[in-house]
C-alpha cells in the first residue's frame, strides 16, 4: 500500500466505466482513488498540474510477449514492463510462448514472482498455455494453472489446430470461468506465407497468407464456442470477413469478444514494400512490417475501425512482440514475425485514428473493454471509480515526437513506425497510487 | 570558345588523294591492302581512301571498322564510360597489309588500343597508319606512316573534324577550350 | 540485326553512337522495374558490340583487366553462373565463385556477414543468386559494392529478362504489336516477373497463362496498381496462344505436384503443354523461347523445343553478351 497522497488538478477525465468525461480533480491516497470532484485540495498531497492533459484508467493490454524465460536477448519481464509503463499500460497479460512454455504452475509462478520483484510498476498477468508446450497434442492441467494465477489460456503464436482438442479446452476453461484467447490461423492455408496474399505478395514474389486462413479458423472457433458455452476471445483480428463473423455471432448472443492491434488499424500490406524514409531507393523488403497475422488492405482497416466503433471489437491489444536485431536483419522469408508495440501504441492510435475513432472509444478499448474481457472489472481494473486501485495514465495529446530506436525502452526496436512523427504521448503513469513514470516533471510539485 | 577553320572540303579531298597515292607507292601496288577505320570518323576516311585507290588501280579494297572502346587503357580510371559500338571487319586480316585509318593523331593511345584490337582479329603481314591530322603531343613511341596535314596545337586546343558522312559537312577546325580535355586522341 | 541497324534501317552505314552513356545511373542491377526504355536500349547497343567479340576465335578483351567479379550463389545453378563467369572472363576480369547453402533451417552465417567478407576482399561487383526474394536488396542496402541480381526467390531475374528481349529484338527487329505469351508456373517464376517489367514501352502485348493455383491471387491487382497495362491474364491456353508471335513455356518443377499445386504432371501436359498442335493457333512464324533448363515433354514437347521455332540456343549466346554489357556498365570505370 502506498502512503503517498497525490492530487491531480484540472485533468480532462475520460473513464468509460463511469461515463465520465470532464475537467476535474482527482485525489489519490493509500493506493486507491480517494475522491473525484471540482476544486479538491489536500495539504499533504503532491500536486500534478494536469491542465491540458487527458486522464484515464491505466491501460490494460490483453496480449503481449515478454519473452522471459528463454528469450531474454529479445526482451525481459523488466524491460518489457518498463516500456509498457511508459506507454501507459498498468496491467499487461503476457503470452506463454516462452521457453519453457507457461504450461505448468511452476512456470506461471516464476513469471509472477519475477514480475513482482523486477517489474513492480505494472501488473503482470500471465496467460497459460492451452496445450502442453503449445504442441497442440495434449491439454494442460487448467485448474492448476488457474490456481497459480493465470488469467486466461492461449497457445498464441500458434492456433489449436485440432478441433476436438479446442472443444475440450473450451469446456474446461468454461468450467473455471476463464477465457480462451485464440490466435486464429488455419496452418494449412497459411503455410509458407510471408505477408498478405494480395498485390504486394505478387509484386515481391513471395507466398501470401489469404484472409481465408483467419476467417475459416474464426468460423470454426465460433461454432465450438456455441457448442461448449466457452468465453471465447479472438485476438489480433485482421480481416473484414472475420469482423463480420464476429458481429453475426454477437448478434446471436454468444459471449464472444475480440481485440485488434494498433498496427492492423493503421498499416496496410504496402508498408512491406515501401518505407517512409526510403524514397527513391530500390524496393524495400521491410522486415519490420512482417507480422502474423499480416498487414492487410485498406478495406480490412475500414472494417476493423467500424468494428471498434460499433462494439463488435471490444479491445485494442498491442501484441507487443519484440525481437533482437539479428532476427529481423535478414532475408524476409527467414525474418521473425512480430512488431514491438509498447513504445508506440498510444502515439500511433492518437495520430492515425484521429477523426475515425472517438477518443472515448479508444480509451474504452484500452481500459474497460479489456477489463470486461478478462472479467476483472469487479476488482477495480480499468476504472477510476472511487476506492478502485489508482492505476491511471495522464496523456498529452498535443505532444509531437519522433519514433527513434535508441529512445525505445523495449529491447525490441522492430517497429515499422521508426522515423515516424507521432502526436500524443503519455505524460505520467500511476500504478497503485505511485507515480511510476513521470515524463513531465515540470508539472509535478514536491 | 573560338573556332577557326583550317581545312576546307577541297583541302581534305586533296590530302586524301595524296595519301592514297603514297599508300600505293609505299606498298608497290594495291594488291593485298585492306583498310581498317577507327570508329567513328576513321571509317568514312578509310572508305574514301579505298574508293580512291579502287578507281586508280581497278582493284577491290576491303574496308572494316574497328571499335576500340573495350581496349582503352583508361577504362578503369575514367569517371565516365564510353558507349561500346560494334567492330565489323568482315574479312581475314592475316597476311595482309592493313592500313589503320584515324582522323586525328594525338597522344597515340587510341592507336595502341587499335593495335591490340587488330591483333586479336588476326596476324597482318604489316600494319601501317594513315591519319588525316597529326596534332603532335605524342605520349607513346608510335608514328604515322601517312599524314594528311601536320597541325601543331596547344594542349588546351581541340581539333574538330567534320565529315559529310557523319556530320553533314567536310571541314577541319581548331577550337580553344577552357579547362580539362578528357578526349583520348 | 543490331540496334543501330534497326534505327538506321540499313546495315553498314556509318553512324555516331546513338545513345549517350550518361543515361546510365545504376549502381546495381536488381530488377528491371527501375530501368527506363533508354537504359535498356543502351544495354542492347553495348551487347551488340559484345556479340561481335563472341564471334572471334580469341574471346578476350582487356576492358575489365584488374577488376574482380565475385559470384555468390546460394542456390545451385550451372548455366547462369557459367554465363556470368564467362562474361567476366571474356572482359578480362578475374572471377571468384562462392557457393553457399541457404535453408531456413540451417541458418549459419548471416547473409550480410557473408557479403561483408567479399566487400572486405575489395571485389568490384558481386553477382548474387539466392532462394529468398529480396536478398539482393538487403545486400545493396548494406554494402558499398555493386550488386547484380542473378535471381532472387520468385521475384526477379533481370539479366534473363534483358536477354529474352534482346534475343527477340535481334530476331524480329521492331517489337511493336508483338504478342508474347508466357505459359506455366507464373507464381514461382522470377523470369516471368522480370519480363513483365522488361517489356514495357515497346508496344508489346504480354499475356500470362497459368493453371489457377499457379497464378498469384494478387497478380491482377498488381498489374493495375503498377500501371502495367500491356500485360493481361488469360487462363485458357487456347485463347492465350491465339495469334501469338512468341511463346515462352516456363519450367514446371516436380515439387509443384508434391505440394499439391497441380493434380498431376499428366494433367498439366494435357492442359498446358506447348506442342505443335497448340502452336497451330499461333502465328505461322511463331518463336519459342525458354529460360532453361527444359523439362522435355512436360512444359514443352520435345519436337517443339528443338524445332526451327526455337531460339533457345540464341538465348544462351545472347545471355553472355548481355551479361558482358551489364558488367561493363557496372564494373567499368573508377572503383567507388
Amino acid at each position: 500500500m502506498s502512503a503517498s497522497v497525490i492530487l491531480i488538478k484540472n485533468v480532462h477525465l475520460i473513464d468509460p466505466s463511469q461515463s465520465f468525461s470532464k475537467a476535474i480533480d482527482v485525489l489519490i491516497s493509500g493506493g486507491i482513488i480517494k475522491k473525484i470532484g471540482k476544486d479538491l485540495s489536500d495539504a499533504s498531497a503532491r500536486i500534478i498540474d494536469a491542465d491540458g492533459l487527458i486522464g484515464c484508467p491505466g491501460f490494460i493490454d490483453l496480449h503481449c510477449h515478454l519473452r522471459q524465460p528463454g528469450f531474454e536477448h529479445k526482451e525481459t519481464i523488466a524491460s518489457g514492463s518498463a516500456a509498457a509503463c511508459r506507454g501507459g499500460f498498468t496491467t499487461i497479460c503476457c503470452m506463454p510462448n516462452t521457453n519453457p512454455a507457461l504450461d505448468n504452475a511452476g512456470a506461471i509462478d516464476y513469471v509472477m514472482k519475477t514480475a513482482a520483484s523486477e517489474a513492480p510498476q505494472v501488473n503482470v498477468l500471465p496467460v497459460g498455455c492451452i496445450t502442453k508446450a503449445r504442441a497442440g497434442k495434449e491439454i494442460v492441467e487448467m485448474s492448476e494453472l488457474a490456481g497459480a494465477g493465470c488469467v486466461a489460456f492461449s497457445d498464441d503464436g500458434s492456433p489449436v489446430s485440432s478441433s476436438r482438442l479446442m472443444s475440450l479446452a473450451m469446456e474446461n476453461a468454461a468450467g473455471l470461468g476463464l477465457p480462451i484467447i485464440d490466435h486464429c490461423e488455419d496452418l494449412d492455408l497459411s503455410e509458407g506465407g510471408q505477408l498478405h496474399d494480395g498485390w504486394v505478395a505478387a509484386r515481391l514474389g513471395m507466398k501470401g497468407i489469404p484472409s481465408a486462413a483467419e476467417e475459416s479458423a474464426v468460423a470454426r472457433d465460433i461454432a465450438l464456442a456455441e457448442l461448449t458455452g466457452a468465453r471465447l476471445h479472438i485476438t489480433h483480428v485482421s480481416t473484414r470477413g472475420a469482423v463480420e463473423l464476429i458481429r453475426n455471432a454477437r448478434l446471436k448472443g454468444l459471449p464472444l469478444t475480440a481485440d485488434v492491434t494498433p498496427h492492423h488499424l493503421t498499416l496496410t500490406e504496402e508498408r512491406v514494400i515501401s518505407r517512409p524514409d526510403h524514397a527513391g531507393a530500390p524496393l524495400a523488403y521491410d522486415t519490420n512490417a512482417k507480422v502474423n497475422p499480416p498487414l492487410r488492405t485498406a478495406s480490412d482497416i475500414e472494417a476493423l475501425i467500424l468494428g471498434l466503433n460499433d462494439g463488435t471489437i471490444d479491445a485494442i491489444a498491442t501484441d507487443h512482440a519484440p525481437h533482437a536485431d539479428e532476427d529481423k536483419l535478414c532475408e524476409f522469408e527467414i525474418a521473425a514475425s512480430g512488431i514491438s508495440g509498447f513504445d508506440t501504441a498510444l502515439g500511433v492510435l492518437l495520430t492515425f485514428l484521429d477523426g475515425k475513432i472517438a477518443l472515448d472509444t479508444l480509451v474504452a478499448c484500452l481500459t474497460s473493454g479489456p477489463a470486461r474481457v478478462l472479467g476483472i472489472g469487479a476488482s477495480g481494473a480499468g476504472t477510476l471509480k472511487t476506492s478502485s486501485p489508482a492505476d491511471m495514465v495522464l496523456i498529452d495529446t498535443k505532444k509531437v515526437w519522433m519514433v527513434e530506436a535508441d529512445a525505445m525502452l523495449s529491447k525490441g526496436k522492430n517497429t515499422p513506425y521508426l522515423g515516424q512523427q507521432l502526436k500524443g504521448m503519455v505524460a505520467a503513469t500511476l500504478h497503485r497510487g505511485e507515480l511510476v513514470y513521470a515524463g513531465v516533471p515540470e508539472r509535478i510539485s514536491r | 570558345m573560338t573556332e577557326k577553320v583550317l581545312l576546307t572540303s577541297s583541302d581534305i579531298e586533296r590530302a586524301l588523294i595524296r595519301i592514297a597515292h603514297e599508300i600505293v607507292e609505299r606498298n608497290k601496288g594495291a594488291k593485298n591492302i585492306a583498310f581498317v577505320g577507327i570508329k567513328t570518323r576513321g571509317v568514312p576516311l578509310a572508305q574514301r581512301l579505298a574508293g580512291i585507290i579502287q578507281d586508280m588501280e581497278k582493284v577491290e579494297i576491303p574496308v572494316g571498322s574497328l571499335d576500340i572502346t573495350l581496349y582503352r587503357d583508361d577504362v578503369s580510371s575514367l569517371n565516365f564510360k564510353h558507349v561500346v559500338q560494334q567492330t565489323n571487319v568482315p574479312f581475314d586480316i592475316t597476311d595482309r597489309q592493313v592500313v589503320l585509318v584515324d582522323d586525328v593523331f594525338y597522344t597515340g593511345r587510341s592507336i595502341r588500343s587499335a593495335l591490340d584490337a587488330l591483333i586479336d582479329l588476326g596476324r597482318p603481314e604489316t600494319i601501317q597508319l594513315a591519319v588525316l591530322i597529326d596534332r603532335g603531343h605524342r605520349e607513346l613511341p608510335i608514328r604515322a606512316d601517312f599524314v594528311g596535314k601536320n597541325i601543331p596545337t596547344a594542349r588546351n586546343e581541340e581539333i574538330k573534324v567534320f565529315l559529310k558522312e557523319t556530320d553533314g559537312t567536310d571541314k577541319v577546325a581548331v577550337v580553344s577550350v577552357e579547362g580539362e580535355n578528357n578526349e583520348l586522341k | 540485326m543490331s540496334l543501330s541497324e534497326v534505327k538506321q534501317g540499313t546495315a553498314g552505314q556509318e553512324t555516331l553512337p546513338s545513345l549517350s552513356i550518361d543515361l546510365w545511373h545504376h549502381r546495381h542491377v536488381l530488377d528491371l522495374d527501375d530501368f527506363t526504355r533508354e537504359e535498356i536500349d543502351l544495354v542492347f547497343e553495348i551487347a551488340d558490340g559484345m556479340v561481335e567479340v563472341l564471334s572471334r576465335d580469341v574471346k578476350k578483351l582487356p576492358t575489365l583487366r584488374g577488376k574482380t567479379i565475385a559470384t555468390m550463389f546460394f542456390e545451385p545453378s550451372t548455366r547462369t553462373r557459367a554465363s556470368f563467369e564467362l562474361a567476366a572472363k571474356y572482359l578480362g576480369a578475374d572471377t571468384v565463385g562462392l557457393d553457399a547453402v541457404r535453408s531456413s533451417v540451417a541458418k549459419g552465417e548471416s547473409l550480410i556477414d557473408s557479403l561483408r567478407t567479399l566487400q572486405a576482399l575489395e571485389v568490384d561487383a558481386i553477382i548474387i543468386r539466392h532462394p529468398c526474394s529480396g536478398a539482393p536488396y538487403i545486400a545493396a542496402e548494406h554494402l558499398e559494392t555493386s550488386i547484380i541480381n542473378a535471381g532472387d526467390g520468385c521475384h526477379a531475374h533481370p539479366s534473363q529478362g534483358l536477354l529474352d528481349m534482346y534475343t527477340l529484338r535481334r530476331k524480329l527487329g521492331d517489337l511493336k504489336g508483338c504478342r508474347i505469351v508466357i505459359v506455366g508456373d507464373i507464381m514461382h517464376s522470377r523470369v516471368a516477373r522480370s519480363n513483365i517489367w522488361g517489356t514495357r514501352g515497346l508496344g508489346i502485348k504480354l499475356v500470362l497463362c497459368a493453371p489457377p493455383a499457379l497464378m498469384p491471387h494478387g497478380m491482377a491487382a498488381m498489374l493495375e496498381k503498377c500501371g502495367l497495362q500491356h500485360v493481361s491474364i488469360e487462363p485458357d491456353i487456347n485463347n492465350a496462344l491465339q495469334d501469338a508471335d512468341v511463346v515462352m513455356p516456363l519450367r514446371l518443377q516436380k515439387e509443384r505436384q508434391q505440394s499439391g499445386l497441380i493434380a498431376s504432371i499428366r494433367e498439366y501436359i494435357r492442359l498446358y503443354q506447348v506442342n505443335n498442335e497448340r502452336l497451330k493457333r499461333a502465328q505461322p512464324g511463331v518463336i519459342v523461347m525458354h529460360p532453361g533448363p527444359i523439362n522435355e515433354g512436360i512444359e514443352v514437347s520435345r519436337d517443339v523445343a528443338y524445332s526451327s521455332y526455337s531460339v533457345i540456343e540464341q538465348q544462351v549466346t545472347n545471355g553472355v553478351a548481355v551479361r558482358m554489357a551489364l558488367l561493363y556498365l557496372i564494373a567499368g570505370g573508377k572503383s567507388r
